[in-house]
């Protein structure tokens, strides 16, 4: 575990910290990769329609099948398992859909990445134009600060934060009052910051169409005098919300951050079959950052060819969360405090003089 | 003005695959077409400084390695967020084994 100098951070993305990223060369950097044969990346990126569609028509029909035990069984007690079931998949899954139909690599055809993508951001109240290219942004500058705009635990770590984070509650929050204002056609500065102007309208036409199916399930809702249509549209991104934090944010927690080393700030976990369907693999995280164009069903396999490059991953969630726990008190006190994983023998050493960027001397300047 | 310069042999360059050639401070990428035709573009990605060589090729799309932004390799044309320029491309000519550009 270690400690290095840096400037206190600012996590806006037009504030000090952007000058300095851009300043120290950290911005659009070059990142380090583990060697993999030209040969071998390229049958590992072939993308196939067949996997995606197969989990897509067990995801849809699950999600139909939950739905139908919620209206059959509502105002009963038999609704909980339902409840329990479509929340995570409404509130949860969606995420992993979204981030892997979002790069286009889910599906070899395009227009059925697009479908997914846009239902799942719909799902999870994130405008899919500003999330498309924020996350392109994540991808460009991992955990670099006042650049990286999906940051999920900024330093020092607000805990509580964090924790009321599984309820949703917070992204509700901050989710819906966006989609108004975008609705509205005003974006933040943060977000014309990294969503191009020639893009900028599409945003705002997007947040409308959210608004418009939002305002007819508040209108069914009212019309059949009944909870459920908001209970199926909604408000599950509060209540099925928890599985997605829980993994989501293993991703990069507790990490170093403004490094260009995938290894140093990003989490591989080994987890279950169901979280790893919930979650379509980003568990392989580490590999998915440096080599994004894999698309989830190979992770895998790309694992096995590049693990003696990489930490070991955490044999569990339950494990990582321990690990990660005592970082965050420290890093209460000292905010300059990270998680350093330890390579096996067998990888190639962190670069150590391209990581120890000194921000306080850059500060200075 | 034309200025033919040599990229690479046709053996180089795999069916439906990208190579990457550097001369006089540029980078190219040479692409082979799943129908057996040689393609050339600027090496690097429209959006941010990536490679396009470390991407794939997929019938007539190059897809960036870095954010997944794709190209029609053929045209040059953007197809869509996160790249919105197109890809400039140059004039092909296989004579001898070997692949032609024209940098001019």
């Amino acid at each position: 575990m270690t400690r290095t100098a840096s400037a206190k951070r600012d996590y806006s993305l037009v504030g000090e910290s952007t000058r300095l990223a851009i300043e120290t060369g950290l911005a659009s950097a070059e990142w380090y990769h583990t060697d993999v044969p030209r040969k071998v990346m390229k049958e590992l990126m072939q993308r196939s329609d067949g996997p995606a569609i197969r989990d897509t028509i067990i995801w849809i029909a699950a999600i139909l099948g939950s739905a139908g035990g919620i209206v059959w069984f509502w105002g009963t007690w038999w609704v909980v398992p339902f409840l329990f079931v479509y929340g995570v998949l409404y509130g949860s899954s969606s995420d992993a859909r979204w981030h892997e139909c979002g790069h286009g690599t889910a599906f070899r055809t395009r227009w059925m990445n697009d479908a997914v993508y846009h239902i799942a951001s719909f799902m999870l109240m994130r405008n899919p134009v500003q999330w498309r290219w924020s996350h392109a942004r994540h991808h460009t500058d991992t955990i670099i600060v006042g650049r990286d705009a999906e940051i999920a635990v900024m330093r020092p770590p607000d805990l509580l934060k964090a924790a009321l984070a599984f309820t949703g509650i917070l992204d509700f929050r901050y989710s819906l009052p966006t989609l108004v204002r975008q609705a509205f056609g005003k974006l933040s500065d943060d977000e014309k910051s990294y969503i191009p102007e020639m893009e900028q309208h599409k945003a705002v036409v997007a947040a409308r169409w959210h608004m418009v199916v939002y305002a007819a399930t508040i209108a069914a809702a009212i019309a059949l005098r009944s909870w459920i249509p908001l209970v199926l549209i909604g408000l599950p991104r509060l209540y099925g919300t928890w599985h997605m934090v829980m993994t989501g944010l293993l991703q990069h927690i507790g990490l170093a951050d403004n490094v260009t080393d995938h290894r140093l700030n990003s989490r591989t976990v080994y987890m279950n079959p169901v979280s790893r369907f919930i979650y379509w693999n980003m568990n392989y995280h580490v590999e998915h950052h440096m080599f994004p164009m894999v698309p989830y069903h190979a992770l895998p396999k790309l694992h096995e060819l590049i693990k003696h490059d990489l930490p070991e991953p955490n044999p569990s969630m339950w494990h990582a969360y321990r690990e990660v726990w005592p970082v965050l008190l420290r890093q209460l006190k000292y905010e300059d405090y990270y998680l350093k994983r330890e390579l096996p023998p067998t990888a190639r050493p962190y670069r150590g003089e391209f990581h120890e960027v000194d921000m306080t001397v850059a500060a200075a300047k | 003005m034309a200025e033919w310069v040599e990229a690479c042999a046709v053996d180089d360059v795999d069916e439906e695959d990208v190579i990457r050639f550097d001369h006089a401070g540029r980078t190219f990428a040479i692409y082979r077409s799943p129908d057996d035709e040689f393609f050339a573009t600027d090496g690097f990605c429209t959006h941010e400084k990536a490679h396009l060589a470390d991407g794939l090729v997929m019938d007539d799309i190059i897809e960036c390695p870095k954010h997944n932004g794709r190209f029609n390799y053929k045209t040059g044309q953007a197809k869509g967020a996160p790249v919105c320029v197109n890809l400039k491309t140059y004039p092909v000519k296989v004579e001898a084994g070997k692949v032609m550009i024209d940098i001019g």
